[in-house]
């Protein structure tokens, strides 16, 4: 059971194979037994999820089914649910119960979908390992020892362990694709604006957004109708038709011009990831796909434009985190200010706090024009050259995250190296683009992810893409040992 | 020494909406701490702003009484700054573009006019409220005012005295209810000015350092707190002082400016454009729907009452101080009296009374209609405007009709000729000596025998009527 | 680019973080790494280049004056640390 796609679950519970409550308990048991040993969750509520299944149950027996009602999906822990613990991986919301649901969880309850749990992430969603979490790090579930890749580590952690059929995660500068990557998922960052960002605990809110992370292209396609659409609660979510993404999956992709860029094979890749990466290019060739190369000039300077613009808006951000009215508070204190600063002190982990000083330096007097406003045109740069890239082709290829899942607390003390995992990522989040990871291959039994970068609101045309990749390969199907 | 003094003014006006300028809060004054605190103006997680429609059209309608250029884009961009009543750890504001432009406002100074120039004016939320004494060395926070619409207007330095900057303020307070964007209750903090002020020697190009008084609520506070700053800075530069800009707070007990303690560090609001917001596109066709549907101004209404129905430009004034007394004076009007006389009742007997007891026209008792029907039986001579007082004080704050409080006063003048001709002749022939007199050349005795008649009608005839025929019978 | 420690500390307290000398000189050298990393955006000429702060070209909504949001009182307070009389409690606020 744990290996069914989303449409053989939804499939399976129409046809009464199962009910939500026994398709719930079977991965509440799966929880029970593997949890500890990835620690993918934060949040476990045997008691709510069970419940929500055994109204899910009675919508099933209505006939009101759609095609994610009973089906349990895990979400990461920066989305706001009602009565549900909500910490965002961080002390200073290890109190928070979340009075309200985001726009995500909504639309999940809405459909009856059953919250498995929250999963475990890098504190406020700033890591690429997931070791800044407050809850402890996330272990890699194809190798416990190494990371498996962040922000959205529990989430992709959990998928691959099969303790989620498909969980939810979010992308501020590779979070959805590199743990993708990293763990032999499909994960979909979406067009900025496709998702409603409403309830999502905020990180870097020009930059951020929601999406899937699970098995395969077409499970992410059942994910993203339920996610996607338009949020009067979120003035920066677009206002379109609502798509179905599983129509025209399956549609051949012959004549598709796909776009390498070249500065995506330059130092820095792994040879190994590289040479998988070709593979799948070839395997596109033989699908039919055309192969022209392109240039992303300025994607080098990406790093550097986000570790301005994200820790600025992240500084902003996190300014609530005060003590005042929810969250954490330092037990002792003076006076206000000095209940202000020991409880940011100690509320908030190493990264986050660095990371707030930098936005927090970046913006002060007399530097504002140097970083961030020059990051800002730079970032207009970025965008521009993708515009352009979108001239020559359809798509663009290349990898996810210059290698695969490296161990525990190998880069943890060095904040640069590791803040090039997000190298070939990081670029789509500043132009807004949609991006997709899927599994290409194994370097010694640890997955490697294939990106592609579609332009604005070209999901249906991604998942395509990628689907008909996973109609001919079945590196999607591979799981880790040890989970069964 | 003589010394220039200099003042803007930065006016926090807050905008008549129902709800909170990013939230579905209601923007009600008042209620229990917190009762208005809807999930944004607590800030949790996660948590967006989207911008009130409402906010929006009143700032355009201020732009256009001001005569301001409105942008077609403006910026909505992050304050920063730790305070326990800003939820968010920042205020969102506007900062390098914001949504009215360059304006100005005429304000009388005595028979003169003077222009003062609007810098700007800007959307942004306000803060909640800090209360103090709740608990012994603790101070209580209420998120109830967080969040409500604010438009801050801020002027050039173009006011030159106390008194020129409580006019400005006047002026105004009473142009943002006149556009219908603010309900003027200084009290509830509705319209809250922070008053720059700065002095220089005579004649000085230069400007002198200004400190900021936060936050007077009364036109009264405004004249107080300059007139002691101006002096404090004054003293201070006689002195061989320096003055370091601040912020200070006008304490209306002591009389006295202080410096704000908790503004001691030097602030770095780290402003930049709030990605939560898009920048606001405002269309022409937007501006055109809003001008069109807008009440005529008080300049505008002014001029047309000169041209109009002739009246004085003080009375034209009057009547356009605040669109309270504007709209009676309308109210009147649509009972076709005369313009001349309503205004009259109005800025006279009218404001008389209310001053005396201290309540606004808003509250008046005495309805235009019924003042109307007062007005017209003075236009139609049924009384005199003498015998109209009467009835006014009759009718002020009581049930009756008009005619009834005539007829039970026996005030109806008496308009008949005959009857008039009749009181008339006893009158001259019981005062025989003062005809003499009149014929004598001596003029005053005229005015005497209408006394007479006047006293022999008791008070009821026509004054205008005695005096044409007294004349007739004269000259035979 | 070179932080000395009051300089840290200036920026953690408008951050309003506490910190002291020994992670002052922690977070100094990694800032700086940050920082040198951030420095390469200086090479590239960008004049004329219009700053881009949102992801996409498209105007602020507006929403109806309503008011939809109700009292939340009984969730809010439970939420804060100190409450009394329907306020969040705070160290004394100094004017």
């Amino acid at each position: 059971m744990e290996k069914l796609s989303l449409r053989e679950l939804s499939e399976g519970l129409k046809a009464r194979k199962f009910s939500s409550v026994e398709l719930t308990q079977f991965f509440l048991d799966r929880l029970e037994k593997y949890n500890l040993s990835i620690n993918a969750f934060i949040s476990i509520d045997k008691d709510k999820s069970l419940a929500m299944a055994s109204r899910s149950d009675s919508i099933i027996k209505e006939g009101k089914q759609d095609y994610l009602t009973g089906v349990p999906i895990a979400q990461k822990d920066i989305f706001c649910a009602e009565g549900w613990k909500t910490t965002c991986g961080s002390k200073m919301l290890d109190n928070f119960i979340s009075p309200y649901d985001a726009t995500v969880i909504r639309k999940f309850n809405e459909i009856s979908a059953v919250n498995l749990g929250k999963t475990n992430m890098d504190e406020f969603a700033m890591g690429s390992s997931n070791e800044t979490s407050y809850y402890g790090n996330v272990k890699n579930p194809w190798n416990i020892k190494n990371v498996p890749g962040g922000s959205s580590g529990g989430s992709a952690a959990a998928v691959a362990a099969m303790l989620a059929p498909a969980a939810t995660a979010t992308d501020t500068g590779g979070s959805i694709r590199q743990p993708a990557s990293l763990c032999g998922l499909t994960g979909l960052k979406p067009t900025y604006g496709l998702v409603s960002r409403y309830g999502m605990i905020a990180f870097a809110s020009s930059l951020d957004q929601a999406g899937p992370m699970c098995h395969s292209a077409e499970d992410c396609a059942a994910m993203l109708n339920v996610m996607s659409g338009h949020d009067s609660k979120d003035s920066t979510s677009i206002e379109r038709e609502k798509e179905n993404y599983l129509n025209g999956i399956k549609d051949p992709i012959k004549g598709l011009k796909i776009g390498i860029p070249k500065e995506f094979f330059s130092e820095g890749l792994d040879p190994d990831v590289e040479k998988i990466i070709e593979q799948g290019i070839n395997e596109y060739k033989k699908l039919g796909a055309e192969i022209v190369d392109i240039s992303l000039p300025n994607n080098h300077l990406s790093i550097p434009v986000y570790y301005v613009i994200a820790p600025a808006e992240a500084s902003s951000n996190l300014s609530r985190y005060d003590g005042v009215r929810y969250g954490y508070r330092t037990k002792e204190y003076d006076d206000l200010m000095d209940m202000y600063c020991k409880t940011r002190e100690e509320g908030f982990g190493d990264e986050v706090k660095r990371r707030i000083m930098i936005g927090t330096y970046v913006l002060s007097a007399g530097y504002y024009d140097a970083y961030y406003l020059k990051a800002q045109k730079i970032r207009r740069l970025i965008s521009e050259d993708f515009s352009k890239a979108f001239k020559k082709c359809d798509v663009i290829l290349g990898p996810s995250a210059p290698s695969v899942a490296f161990p525990i607390g190998d880069k943890k003390e060095d904040p640069l190296k590791m803040y090039m995992q997000d190298v070939y990522t990081i670029s789509t989040n500043l132009a807004g683009l949609p991006g997709l990871s899927m599994p290409a291959g194994l370097i010694n039994n640890l997955p490697v992810g294939m990106q592609l970068i579609g332009n604005y609101f070209s999901e249906a045309k991604l998942l395509n893409i990628a689907n008909v990749f996973q109609m001919n390969t079945d590196w999607h199907r591979l799981s880790p040992k040890g989970f069964e | 020494m003589e010394w220039d003094i200099v003042i803007g003014i930065e006016t926090h006006v807050q905008l008549k909406t129902k709800s909170k300028i990013f939230s579905g809060a209601s923007a009600s004054f008042g209620g229990e701490p917190n009762a208005h605190a809807c999930l944004v103006s607590l800030a949790y997680p996660g948590v967006l702003p989207v911008l009130n429609e409402e906010a929006v059209n009143c700032a355009i309608r201020f732009g256009l009484a001001v005569d301001a250029k409105i942008a077609k884009k403006s910026i909505f961009a992050r304050k920063n700054y730790f305070y326990p009543d800003l939820p968010k750890g920042y205020q969102i504001s506007q900062f390098e573009l914001p949504i009215v432009g360059e304006g100005s406002l005429s304000i009388s100074m005595g028979d003169d006019n003077k222009i003062v120039r609007i810098l700007r004016a800007h959307l942004e939320e306000d803060a909640g409220k800090s209360v103090h004494g709740v608990e012994e060395g603790k101070s209580g926070i209420d998120l109830n005012r967080a969040g409500t619409p604010l438009l801050e207007i801020v002027t050039e330095p173009d006011m030159s005295s106390a008194e020129e900057a409580v006019s400005y303020a006047k002026k105004l307070h009473e142009l943002v209810q006149w556009i219908g964007i603010c309900d003027g209750n200084m009290q509830e903090g509705n319209f809250r000015c922070d008053v720059n002020v700065s002095v220089k020697k005579k004649g000085d190009k230069q400007l002198g350092t200004r400190r900021e008084i936060k936050n007077l609520n009364s036109f009264k506070f405004i004249k107080q707190a300059v007139d002691y700053e101006v002096n404090w800075q004054i003293e201070r530069l006689e002195d061989g002082g320096a003055i370091k800009q601040s912020t200070i707070l006008f304490d209306p007990d002591s009389g006295e400016t202080r410096e704000m303690r908790s503004k001691e560090e030097a602030n770095d609001y780290r402003y930049f454009p709030d990605p939560d917001l898009l920048p606001l596109e405002i269309s022409q066709e937007k501006i055109n729907v809003i001008k069109a549907e807008m009440y005529e101004l008080p300049n505008e209404m002014k001029a047309r009452l000169i041209k109009e129905f002739d009246l004085s430009s003080y009375d034209a004034d009057g009547i356009t101080s605040n669109i309270a007394v504007a709209n009676y004076f309308e109210d009147l009007l649509t009972f076709n009296v005369s313009a001349k006389l309503a205004s009259n009742w109005i800025l006279t007997n009218l404001f008389s009374r209310l001053n005396e007891l201290s309540i606004d026209i808003e509250n008046c008792p005495l309805k235009a209609s019924k003042l109307a029907q007062l007005i017209l039986r003075i236009e139609d001579k049924t009384i005199s405007n003498n015998a109209a007082k009467k009835v006014f004080d009759e009718i002020w704050d009581q049930d009756k009709s008009v005619d009834d409080v005539i007829e039970k006063l026996g005030l109806k003048q008496i308009s008949n000729v005959n009857e008039i001709e009749n009181i008339l002749n006893q009158v001259l022939q019981d005062n025989e000596a003062m005809v003499e007199e009149y014929k004598s050349g001596k003029d005053k005795a005229f005015n005497a025998l209408i006394g007479q008649v006047m006293k022999a009608s008791k008070g009821k005839a026509n004054p205008g009527q005695v005096s044409q025929l007294l004349k007739e019978k004269l000259k035979n | 680019m070179k932080f000395n420690n009051d300089e840290i500390k200036k920026i953690a307290h408008l951050a309003r973080i506490n910190i002291n000398e020994l992670e002052a000189s922690q977070v100094s050298e990694k800032l700086e790494g940050i920082l040198g990393l951030i420095e390469q955006m200086t090479k590239v000429n960008t004049d004329g280049i219009e700053p881009m702060a949102h992801a996409l070209d498209i105007n602020q909504p507006l929403r109806q004056d309503k008011v939809t949001e109700a009292d939340i009182r009984k969730k809010s307070l439970d939420l804060s640390e100190e409450t009394d009389q329907s306020l969040f409690i705070v160290p004394r606020v100094i004017e």
